[in-house]
């Protein structure tokens, strides 16, 4: 660890702070349902959810560095490509949460690697084949196996439970979802965290403090477990809100099936070696649980929106990673100067939250929020395919301008324009 | 570019196949539950159904124990 340089320390903590997202981000996935329908109060569901990503991220050092491998050339990879990386995909990550979508921090990461890959190294580093089998062939089925799956679970269960009812059925409903939402934050502890790994990994190889193929350090491991149960614990009541609430009503057989397909869905790809989103999965599952009971309700305007989240965030999270690649180029000011808009446009996003609190209090309270939301929203439906670039330059760079050190992060931004017709 | 259709297939498959025989199995176990709650209001036997309740759980707790196992094991 002699020669750990600045740039090396800033891309491990940047990589802590997008694990700490991700971490916030995916509570949704595992205890939302839970949430929901009741089956644990909303503090006790997340410390659950929290301590079990913990848990999951010590249950296997074999990290598998899918992010970067495969997807992008390895050569090309700089300390300053990955730090730029993150920084797209936290962006993404906190403008999502800030609008209550789930989108996939996955994607987000893969997409800020790829904008930062193309800016420093041009399409070519880029594999494309690489890009529709892994991300957009999953991403699409996803949704419809888990959803296809927890309909079908909750129409047998609703058939043949109809004799279950009284305190037994309902007690045993409530256990049945927390075991199947803890399975869901085990492997995601072991998935997302690792990821994290994975990156700091790579990023410690590419500056050459660890020699290459070596197991990620003790205190990597530790350090990423903790980012992600902290983030866990801080619960993206947002995101929580939306799934839970905002798809469809939910009844704890309801939970129950999704929350099973949900499971069973991410254990099953991963362990045939086709990875599905989290994120993904749980969506559809959820949908596919209020599709499977006589009168249930899928909010399909929330559900549009969700998708179109999904379509964009890889396009808008390598777009920040190419124009924040661009930026860390000019030398290290660049990368100081991306380091404050970074942190000026998270303390900004967070500031716009304050205005409409979503917490375990009123995670529950059925009522889309108005205001914030519905205007964020507004600039990112119309558009579903093509303008995703002006769409994206309007809602993200636009919080840099509010806050309090103008004079830095003003600059930020004109470089990056007039640089990206130049990388393309 | 291929796409491998058999891996999209076969997790199709067994995630429809293991996530409604789950539900299925622990749904009997609920029934269970709730007659021995029926049973037990009225003065009847309740053995059978407490029986096949548990077995039913058992098998659920069985397939849960696998799916940690996946988790600590995948590579």
């Amino acid at each position: 660890m002699e020669n750990f340089s600045l740039i090396l320390a800033i891309v491990v903590v940047t990589a802590l702070a997008f694990d700490f997202t991700n971490g916030f981000h995916d509570t949704a996935n595992a205890m939302a349902t839970t949430i929901s329908t009741g089956a644990l109060k909303p503090k006790v569901a997340v410390a659950m959810s929290a301590a079990l990503n913990l848990a999951g991220a010590f249950l296997s050092v074999e990290v598998a560095n899918t992010i970067s491998k495969g997807l992008v050339d390895e050569t090309g990879i700089r300390p300053e490509v990955i730090f730029a990386a993150l920084v797209g995909a936290i962006l993404w990550n906190l403008a999502t949460w800030l609008v209550g979508l789930p989108s996939s921090s996955s994607h987000a990461l893969m997409g800020g690697l790829i904008g930062a890959t193309i800016a420093s190294a041009g399409t070519g580093a880029v594999h494309g084949d690489a890009l529709v089998t892994k991300v957009l062939i999953p991403a699409l089925a996803a949704p419809i196996v888990a959803g296809v799956a927890a309909m079908l679970a909750t129409r047998l269960s609703y058939t043949l439970g109809k004799k279950a009812d009284g305190k037994a059925a309902e007690k045993g409903y409530r256990v049945g979802q927390i075991a199947s939402a803890g399975l869901v934050s085990l492997a995601h502890g072991t998935n997302d965290a690792q990821k994290t790994m994975g990156i700091i990994t790579l990023a410690l190889v590419a500056g050459g403090a660890v020699a290459p193929d070596s197991d990620p350090p003790t205190w990597v491991i530790l350090s990423a477990g903790l980012a992600i149960a902290l983030g866990t614990y801080i619960g993206g009541w947002r995101i929580i809100r939306t799934m839970g609430k905002g798809l469809t009503e939910l009844e704890p057989q309801q939970g129950f099936a999704a929350q099973t397909s949900a499971a069973t869905a991410i254990l099953a790809s991963s362990h045939l070696g086709f990875s599905l989103s989290t994120t993904h999965v749980v969506s559809g599952s959820v949908m596919g649980a209020g599709l499977g009971r006589k009168g249930g309700v899928v909010r399909w305007s929330t559900a549009t929106r969700m998708l179109v989240a999904w379509c964009l965030t890889l396009p808008a999270a390598a777009l920040v990673g190419a124009l924040a690649e661009s930026v860390t180029d000019l030398g290290d000011w660049g990368t100081a100067v991306v380091a404050v808009f970074l942190i000026a446009s998270s303390a900004a996003i967070w500031k716009l939250s304050r205005r409409e609190v979503v917490d375990a209090s009123n995670v529950n309270e059925a009522e889309e929020p108005a205001g914030v939301v519905t205007t964020a929203i507004a600039a990112v439906t119309p558009p579903p395919s093509g303008t995703v670039t002006e769409d994206l330059t309007a809602t993200i760079p636009a919080p840099a301008t509010i806050p309090a050190p103008a004079t830095t992060a003003e600059p930020a931004t004109p470089p990056a324009a007039v640089r990206v017709p130049r990388t393309r | 570019m291929e796409i491998d259709w058999a891996a999209l297939g076969s997790v199709l498959g067994v995630s429809l196949t293991v996530t409604v025989g789950l539900v299925a199995l622990f749904t009997l176990g609920i029934m269970g539950l709730s007659r021995r709650e029926r049973a037990l209001a009225q003065g009847d036997s309740v053995t059978l159904a407490v029986t096949g309740a548990y077995v039913c759980f058992a098998g659920c707790a069985a397939a849960v124990a696998y799916g940690i196992n996946l988790i600590m094991t995948k590579t």
